[in-house]
């Protein structure tokens, strides 16, 4: 018997060794380890056997069986792996191939910007404040120091509205929010405002009559002009890195004094002088300044125990200089394929 | 302002590089737009005299010239200029030179070689202005003090550089070369050299000859005059035409130009004109009669209005006070007695006047800033120094002075302290001083005492400006924002801030259009002549017509974005826009500005007219791609679902007064969005004849939804609801209903009849088989999802809650498909 036995395991290896398929391997378990299977036959003949060779055959038995299960696992394991590597092989796919879409739209490119811009003020302690787009004299002009045949008045072109004897206009400028907040808010203020403003300048490359501004305004006690050069500083390094560098030059607006013009280095050549920045090195940013004392007392405000600065940003110029865009009109066309770029 | 630098040598020490020169005063205040070389796009033409002309041996009309160029031989040139003779001096362009028309090189012309060109005073990018004794159509026959072989910049005066400044409006002093050498000197710390101005005039009492009396002295506050006799007409000489000319001023005549140059030097307008047409030799400055007529130099006639000043002799006016001489005030060539005036005429007088009459000139530029009004005298002497320099006339000795000027100059409270607390800086008072007095203030007693042509100064922040400039805002120092604010965007920045970005999530390109339009775009979008909408905010100034009102509804702009879009060939496109309509106030709302005043609660300004609401809209637009009614209605559906409005109903456009936008879409396609009776909104299908007007060759879906209303419909708080327990049943529901019937309605009486236990109702056929279209039904078939939270429903409560739909259903004529 153990003859048959070592012949049984040796043959069940041996087809084992051959097989390909899992099918066939249950076969193999039903023809070797089965009820009706050849070890099995064969232990049924083991009361044939003496009382000494039973344990001996019995002990051989199952191990030959236990070494026949273990061939099949390992094979069945293998015949597995087999056949998960040729469907994973079947299963390949041009992985260059485009993906699906879902629809997804994209923001305007003046509106990533003022986000970004809003994001930068709300981090510093800076509320966002809303002014009407059609506003009066006193808010647009006579508030800030603009009276009525100031010769600033000017420089902005201003569209008025018909039936209102000149009393009602456009904004020309973010401005006129900064009257709206004193008057309706004590110290200590700290808000931007942006929003469209309307010039009468006819359209082309760089004018367009109708474009955003960004106003900020602070009033507390004891604000200084470094204090406002210190804002402008980290704002640009925010929005143009660490290396960017600002220039303060002298300026003149009606509502604040001292009044500066700012001009951040040219993003192109950094400061060394370029086409880019007419050889200046630095392109025109912003307009700027310490709140006038004739605005906060117009506004209900002690100019002697409050100070305060202002700031007002050109959105346009700001999204042409971070994309490179070179002509303003594209922001208002609103062709997909400009969009789709942002 | 441009301003020759050779002239501002004559005040300040002005040899710097000219680009560090820009630079630093830039810095300082007195911006430099850009500068310029004069002639520096001529190069490599010199003096030649010409030694001999002779004729070309092929051409009649060709000589040919051998020219002394300052060098060891002579040159030859061939030329057509019949206005060169032997011995003249004339300015040749060499082999290589460049000109402002382009490059010379030697050639041969008809046969002979010729090594350069005569340039004619055009050719040198000159007028007759420049040189009035040039042929301006010949060659140009030098008649100055040179050398031969001399570069025509030094011999002709080329050579000098002119920087174009901006100058604000609060600074006019800086609008003259005194007050820039002022600046220039404050800027890099030297001296100033400006002499008072004298002239030796010959014996003669004015008033024999000349009287003036002021009759509105508040308007005119100074009017000094003198006389110049025998006077002799003539161009005026090289040196002044070229300051002139390096100023963008174009020379005239010796007596205009005199008048300019003062005007530039100093900034004070001043003006010549010819005693003989002073009737009455009498000069009167008052007010203009109502009606009262003059021709202006330009060879207008204008109407004056008795607000308006003028400068009149004892029966008409000759001039407009500051803005204008009368057409027969000028000089003439056979003038032979002339008045000088210089005066001084209240800013906003001549401002207002000015815009009147729609009349700018040099002078009123400059009154209306405001001149130095302290000046007047000291001009008038300048003029006729530079008279008797140029030996142009007799200058009487005696001058007519009517002042009645304040001479109190202005003054502000002097405290460094203050200045460095509110610049944030630490600069010492001996510095602080040594600034202003570099700029002309004085600081005596506490107080900083103002020159009289700074007329900008009037508080302590001035001041502070002053030493700021000139000790530099660069070196200010920076520092970082001190104290603990909080900030937060507002419940309507956030919800707007959801909107958009939910709105770019379903596919939106977000467009920016202008806020005004064309008023044709009422008639575009066929609205009915009383439509509410054509109530517009007009614009009386517009830029044109396009964009002369201001929009009351949004769609227009997007159909016209649209329209550009299709038009430029791109296929589809899906877009939406958050701005603002403007809707004229109604009249019953009051208009007070400055009644809010958080400090002093007192109403500050009352206007009769009432500003515009300006409600903020959300507007879509799509066409191409999978555009149809549903996807339009999908994104909304999914906006309202983002921003948790339920239960909102879509009736028909057609049937209310809402939106007057209906008229522009299709009226069986085309919905009003309803919550709680509320209207959000309208969408829909563009009507195919607006479709057609914006030249849109394929169906086009828009829609607008008011944001307000979306912000007070939205749900403000989301609660959790417990996940279920318990399986969902589902019955499956297929009905013949008439072709009109809505299917909003089938699902109204399905949830009603169903009740708590309905989890959801989702339409998944709409089936219509030739029978059924031949009777006027469609088949709907519904999937009906019920759950309860308390238990497993058993099969009798589904079947009893279907019961109830199916007689619900019946009640509105709907039957169970067979």
């Amino acid at each position: 018997m153990k003859e048959q036995l070592e012949k049984i395991e040796a043959l069940a290896k041996q087809e084992l060794n051959s097989c390909t398929e899992i099918k066939a391997l249950d076969d193999l378990r039903i023809k070797f380890l089965g009820k009706k299977g050849e070890l099995t036959a064969i232990l049924k003949q083991m009361g044939q056997l003496s009382a000494e060779e039973r344990p001996v055959i019995g002990q051989l038995a199952n191990k030959v069986r236990a070494d026949i299960e273990e061939a099949l696992s390992s094979k069945l394991a293998s015949l597995k792996a087999n056949a998960q590597a040729a469907k994973l092989a079947e299963e390949k796919i041009d992985i260059t191939l485009p993906g699906k879409h879902s629809p997804f739209g994209k923001l305007h490119p003046l509106t990533k910007v003022e986000n970004e811009i809003r994001e930068i003020f709300i981090g510093m302690g800076f509320n966002i404040a809303d002014g009407p787009e059609i506003d009066d004299d006193y808010h647009v002009f006579e508030a800030l120091n603009l009276p009525p045949d100031h010769p600033a008045r000017d420089t902005q072109d201003t569209f008025y509205i018909e039936g209102t004897n000149e009393s009602v206009l456009l904004r020309t400028q973010t401005s006129s929010v900064q009257v709206h907040v004193m008057e309706n808010q004590k110290p200590p203020i700290r808000i931007i405002s942006p929003g469209r403003v309307f010039r009468s300048d006819a359209v082309d490359a760089t004018h367009s009559p109708l474009f955003h501004q960004i106003e900020g305004l602070v009033v507390d006690k004891g604000i200084t002009m470094s204090d406002l050069k210190g804002t402008l500083e980290m704002l640009m390094k925010k929005l143009y890195g660490n290396d960017c560098k600002l220039r303060f030059r002298p300026h003149h607006f009606p509502f604040t004094e001292p009044s500066c013009e700012v001009d951040i280095s040219c993003f192109n050549c950094g400061g060394k002088g370029c086409s880019m920045c007419k050889d200046e090195g630095y392109i025109e940013l912003l307009g700027a300044g310490m709140v006038h004392p004739k605005v906060l007392e117009n506004c209900g405000i002690d100019s002697n125990e409050y100070s305060g600065f202002a700031f007002g940003l050109g959105l346009e110029r700001m999204v042409m200089g971070r994309y490179d865009i070179n002509d303003l009109r594209l922001l208002y066309e609103n062709d997909v394929r400009f969009l789709e770029q942002f | 302002m441009n301003l020759s630098m050779k002239w501002l040598g004559d005040y300040v020490k002005a040899d710097m590089p000219i680009k560090d020169f820009c630079h630093a005063l830039t810095m300082s205040g007195s911006k430099v737009e850009c500068y310029e070389k004069e002639g520096s796009n001529i190069s490599n033409v010199v003096v030649g005299k010409i030694l001999s002309k002779g004729p070309h041996e092929n051409a009649d009309a060709l000589f040919v010239c051998q020219v002394d160029i300052g060098a060891e031989a002579p040159i030859q040139i061939v030329t057509n200029a019949k206005n060169v003779k032997e011995g003249d001096l004339v300015p040749v362009a060499l082999d290589g030179a460049v000109l402002p028309e382009g490059k010379i090189k030697k050639c041969k012309m008809r046969g002979v070689e010729s090594f350069g060109m005569f340039c004619g005073i055009d050719t040198l990018g000159l007028t007759i202005h420049d040189f009035p004794y040039a042929d301006p159509e010949g060659v140009f026959v030098i008649e100055e003090d040179c050398k031969l072989g001399e570069d025509i910049h030094t011999a002709i005066g080329l050579d000098d550089t002119s920087v174009e400044f901006e100058i604000t409006s609060n600074r006019p002093d800086c609008l003259s070369v005194i007050g820039l050498a002022r600046e220039t000197a404050a800027t890099y710390g030297t001296e100033l050299n400006v002499k008072a101005p004298e002239f030796k005039g010959v014996d003669g009492d004015i008033n024999a000859m000349l009287k003036v009396d002021i009759h509105n002295t508040e308007k005119c506050q100074r009017y000094c005059a003198g006389i110049v006799r025998n006077v002799k007409i003539g161009p005026s000489p090289r040196w002044m035409r070229e300051r002139l000319r390096a100023s963008g001023v174009r020379p005239i005549n010796n007596f205009v130009d005199i008048t300019n140059y003062v005007m530039l030097e100093y900034g004070q307008p001043m003006h010549a004109f010819d005693l003989r047409y002073v009737e009455g030799a009498h000069i009167n400055v008052r007010n203009a009669k109502n009606g009262e007529k003059i021709m202006t130099l330009d060879g207008v006639e204008r109407e004056l209005t008795e607000d308006m000043l003028v400068i009149a002799d004892e029966k008409k006016p000759v001039a407009v006070a500051g803005i204008m001489g009368g057409e027969y005030s000028g000089i003439m060539t056979d003038t032979t007695t002339v008045v000088f005036e210089s005066a001084y005429f209240e800013p906003t007088q001549v401002r207002r006047t000015s815009k009147a009459l729609r009349l700018k000139s040099d002078a009123s530029s400059r009154y209306e800033k405001g001149v130095d009004r302290l000046i007047s005298m000291t001009c008038l002497k300048r003029a006729f120094q530079l008279v008797e320099e140029l030996g142009a006339g007799e200058v009487l000795n005696t001058v007519i002075d009517c002042d009645y000027t304040d001479k109190t100059p202005a003054t502000v409270d002097f405290s460094a302290e203050w200045i460095n607390s509110f610049l944030g800086t630490d600069i010492s008072e001996a510095d602080m001083i040594k600034y202003l007095e570099r700029l002309d203030f004085k600081v005596e007693n506490g107080m900083v005492i103002a020159p009289s042509f700074r007329i900008d100064i009037g508080c302590k922040a001035d001041i502070a400006e002053e030493v700021a400039r000139i000790y530099g805002y660069n070196n200010i120092p920076s520092t970082d924002f001190r104290g603990v604010a909080r900030a937060e965007f507002t419940d309507e920045q956030k919800f707007v801030r959801t909107l958009r970005n939910t709105a770019v999530a379903l596919g939106g390109y977000e467009i920016a259009t202008y806020s005004f339009v064309s008023p044709k775009y009422f008639d575009k979008i066929k609205l009915p002549a009383d439509s509410k909408l054509r109530k517009v905010v007009k614009i009386v100034n517009p830029l044109g017509e396009d964009t002369s009102v201001m929009r009351t509804s949004t769609i227009p702009s997007m159909l016209d974005v649209l329209s550009f879009n299709y038009n430029n060939r791109n296929e589809k496109a899906c877009l939406f826009e958050i701005s603002k309509e403007y809707i004229p106030a109604s009249e019953e709302k009051p208009f007070i500005n400055g009644d809010t005043l958080a400090n002093n609660g007192k109403q500050k300004h009352q206007y009769s007219y009432s500003l515009p609401d300006e409600p903020q809209r959300l507007t879509i637009g799509m066409y191409g791609g999978e555009s149809d009614f549903y996807t339009l209605k999908g994104m909304i559906e999914q906006i309202l679902a983002e921003l948790k409005i339920d239960d909102v109903e879509y009736v028909r456009a057609n049937d209310n007064d809402i939106f007057d936008e209906k008229y522009a879409l299709h009226p069986g396609r085309s919905a009003v969005i309803l919550k709680d009776e509320t209207p959000l909104g309208i969408m829909g299908e563009v009507h195919p004849e607006v479709q057609e007007t914006y030249e849109i060759g394929v169906k086009t879906y828009v829609a607008k939804l008011n944001i307000p209303e979306l912000m007070s419909a939205a749900a403000e708080k989301i609660t959790y609801q417990p996940l279920p327990k318990f399986p969902a049943t589902t019955r499956d529901l297929s009905l013949l209903v008439d072709e009109d019937m809505p299917v909003a309605e089938l699902e109204k009486a399905i949830k009603n009849a169903i009740g708590k236990i309905l989890e959801k109702v989702t339409l998944f056929d709409v089936y219509r088989s030739d029978d059924m279209k031949n009777n006027g039904k469609k088949s709907i078939a519904y999937s009906i999802s019920m759950r309860s939270h308390e238990g497993t429903l058993t099969d009798e409560q589904a079947d009893g809650a279907m019961k109830r739909v199916l007689k619900a259903l019946n009640a509105i004529g709907a039957e169970l498909r067979g």
